[in-house]
């Protein structure tokens, strides 16, 4: 039954060429009692590319990616992924239609090893039943080492070979993104939401990260919405760039465009509105 | 220096994956294993089997119990005495009811009964946490307190209320009841135990292990990776319960003899917490640990001094004992959360590394 889920869902990526939209959100408006986090925003993400989200503090950035992944449910508007139009769904819901994504402050499972975590990723893949669990041996074992494969090579791909049986909680702020984001890869996403990937970095880990990011898009293909507020990355990385400001849509296009908006750049001096 | 895992290799994962991976951990699992199921019966008198071993056992079972739930799903419980009351109340309702069946069959059974009790009183954890659900654990123990007495059926209308546990045997050995020797019984719990220490392990291992620590460690980025919240905390809940079941029903049938609701009480649900708390949150061995630890100690402070020649009286022992278990759970909650376990893992690290640590 499962194996037919994924063969839907990759046959309706598939249906979708490289360039056509992926995700269409539209009119979303967002507030948390009185405060209004987002209000009326539209835009499109499409197959294959890196779409920046980028805005000043509060812009309500990372509300949006939570709206995208069902963590909020908007007060209006639509969002539809891969052509469906989908109502209050539950993260979970999303996740398994291949939306993956790693947060602005690092939320890995401390308690677990780089190891765990990054199979903590692959949890949607795996079904063998409760039964062959208690025993560990024969189909379950055996499901166990063939996703342990596939996590061996996205620790090889991000280099982080070396940490693969500490605990996380003990590891290096930049370690951790690292590990984030390998969990995110594990689950294979069509749609993987980076909040941040790079703050807090010095530059040669952001350079690190910078072509980590470029790799997935361009070997996998995987669709990337990335925020960031490091500008000369987002010039570097993104093909379109969409800029938020006060839970508004202030200006989207590509990163040349974007920025010699007058709008964007008001919006960065705060100049008053 | 004896201790290593220098020069053992792994080639593949398989053997990279398995519970024991070094080999020394190996042998020593057998060397205990040698002593529990054959020097013991052999050497133990009657006293250190039945006093001692049998209810550190069982107790340990349940620590495992308890330990599903809140080490390693983040679920903190103060119902695990009623856990263990639905297990031996449904055991010996259904020795009454099919006096046919192998106990052992009964007693696994009852696991089952407790589990799904258990997962009912879960349902409360999908909405509320911390504090709140601690309460909700303690009206669950209250109200089924309430069932063990108010529900005459469950104890056959019996004058007295206790449960009595009827004489069964398999293969020709008494093993409950009153004529049912100590060794019997040892060994069928220790059996028991040491199966379900087995199986919680490759649980805690694999996929559905992996959903439960998600849970405990970041319930929100869980979610956002695909585990539904509901199956896993009622897993967690369930198969917590069923432990818990199956070493109350054990506590009558195997070691008591006979009970009371008084056996599963909440002071009986602080115990099985504080062996967990002891022996380290999120750790099988570290359940061994808290059980014996917590289930001897006053034993030991209750021989020691007649060793030394020395006549304390009973009163005194019992607030040494209080105090000493007192102090340890405080020291622990603050020094070492992961209790008794990671000490023995930090000594094993030294061990390790010795004789040169850089
Ligand atoms: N759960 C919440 N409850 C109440 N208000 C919220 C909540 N989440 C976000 N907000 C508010 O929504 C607004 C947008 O926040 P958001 O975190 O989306 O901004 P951001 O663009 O990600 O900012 P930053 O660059 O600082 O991460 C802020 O005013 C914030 O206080
Ligand atoms: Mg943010």
């Amino acid at each position: 039954m499962n194996a037919h889920v994924n063969q839907n869902s990759v046959s309706a990526i598939d249906n979708i060429a490289k360039g056509d939209v992926l995700l269409q959100v539209d009119n979303i408006s967002l507030s948390f009692g009185g405060v209004k986090a987002i209000t009326d925003i539209s835009f499109d993400i499409r197959k294959g590319e890196i779409r920046a989200i980028i805005g000043p503090n509060g812009a309500g950035k990372t509300s949006m990616l939570n709206v995208i992944n069902g963590f909020y449910h908007p007060q209006e508007g639509t969002i539809s992924f891969m052509g469906q139009q989908r109502t209050k769904m539950r993260p979970y819901v999303a996740a398994s239609q291949g939306i993956s994504r790693t947060f602005q402050n690092v939320a890995l499972f401390s308690g677990m090893s780089t190891l765990d975590n990054i199979m903590a990723g692959r949890c949607l893949k795996m079904h063998k039943s409760f039964f062959w669990q208690i025993f560990r041996h024969g189909p379950a074992l055996d499901e166990e080492i063939e996703h342990r494969k596939v996590v061996e090579d996205i620790i090889e791909f991000l280099e982080i070979e070396h940490i693969r049986k500490d605990p996380v909680g003990a590891l290096p702020y930049g370690l951790q993104k690292r590990v984030e984001l390998a969990r995110a890869l594990a689950a294979e996403p069509i749609l993987l939401l980076l909040d941040e990937p790079m703050a807090g970095m010095n530059l040669e880990e952001k350079e690190d990260m910078s072509r980590f990011i470029i790799e997935v898009n361009e070997q996998f293909g995987t669709t990337i919405a990335l925020i960031e507020h490091d500008m000369g990355v987002v010039m570097d990385l993104a093909d379109r760039v969409v800029v938020l400001d006060y839970g508004k849509k202030i200006a989207d296009g590509k990163p040349a465009e974007v920025q010699a908006d007058q709008n964007v750049i008001d919006a960065y001096l705060g100049v008053a509105h | 220096m004896f201790y290593r895992e220098a020069g053992q290799y792994k080639t593949n994962y398989k053997d990279d994956l398995a519970t024991f991976p070094i080999l020394q951990d190996r042998i020593a699992i057998g060397i205990y294993l040698v002593i529990a199921f054959v020097a013991i019966p052999i050497f133990g008198n009657d006293f250190f089997i039945n006093s001692m071993m049998i209810p550190f056992l069982i107790f340990t079972l349940a620590a495992i119990g308890l330990n599903i739930l809140t080490g390693y799903t983040g679920q903190l419980s103060l119902g695990t005495g009623a856990f263990m009351g639905v297990g031996a109340y449904a055991c010996y309702k259904m020795t009454t009811i099919f006096p046919d069946i192998n106990i052992i069959i009964l007693v696994v059974l009852s696991g089952v009964f407790s589990a799904g009790i258990g997962a009912i009183f879960g349902l409360p954890s999908l909405r509320i946490k911390g504090f709140y659900l601690v309460v909700t654990t303690l009206a669950a123990q209250f109200f089924l307190e309430w069932c063990f007495i108010r529900i005459p059926w469950l104890y056959n209308y019996n004058i007295s209320g206790a449960i009595e546990v009827p004489q069964r045997e398999i293969m020709g050995v008494i093993i409950t009841g009153a004529s049912a020797s100590p060794t019997a019984r040892y060994l069928v719990v220790l059996s028991v135990v040491v199966v379900m220490t087995w199986i919680a392990s490759n649980i805690i291992q694999g996929r559905i292990g992996r959903s439960w620590m998600m849970i405990r460690d970041m319930d929100i980025a869980a979610e956002l990776m695909g585990v539904r919240p509901l199956q896993a905390k009622l897993s967690a809940f369930a198969v917590s319960s069923f432990y818990c079941g199956v070493a109350g029903a054990m506590m009558v049938f195997f070691w008591l003899g006979a009970a009371e609701v008084e056996s599963f009480d909440v002071n009986q649900s602080f115990r099985i917490l504080f062996m967990v708390v002891l022996g380290g949150l999120g750790s099988l061995v570290g359940c061994y640990m808290g059980a014996a630890f917590i289930w001897m100690l006053p034993i030991m402070i209750t021989i020691a001094p007649s060793i030394f020649g020395l006549d304390i009286n009973a009163a005194t022992v019992e607030h040494i004992n209080f105090m000493m278990i007192g102090g340890l759970i405080i020291f622990f909650l603050i020094m070492e959360p992961h209790g008794l376990a990671r000490l023995w893992s930090l000594a094993k690290q030294k061990l390790r590394v010795w004789p040169f640590p850089y």
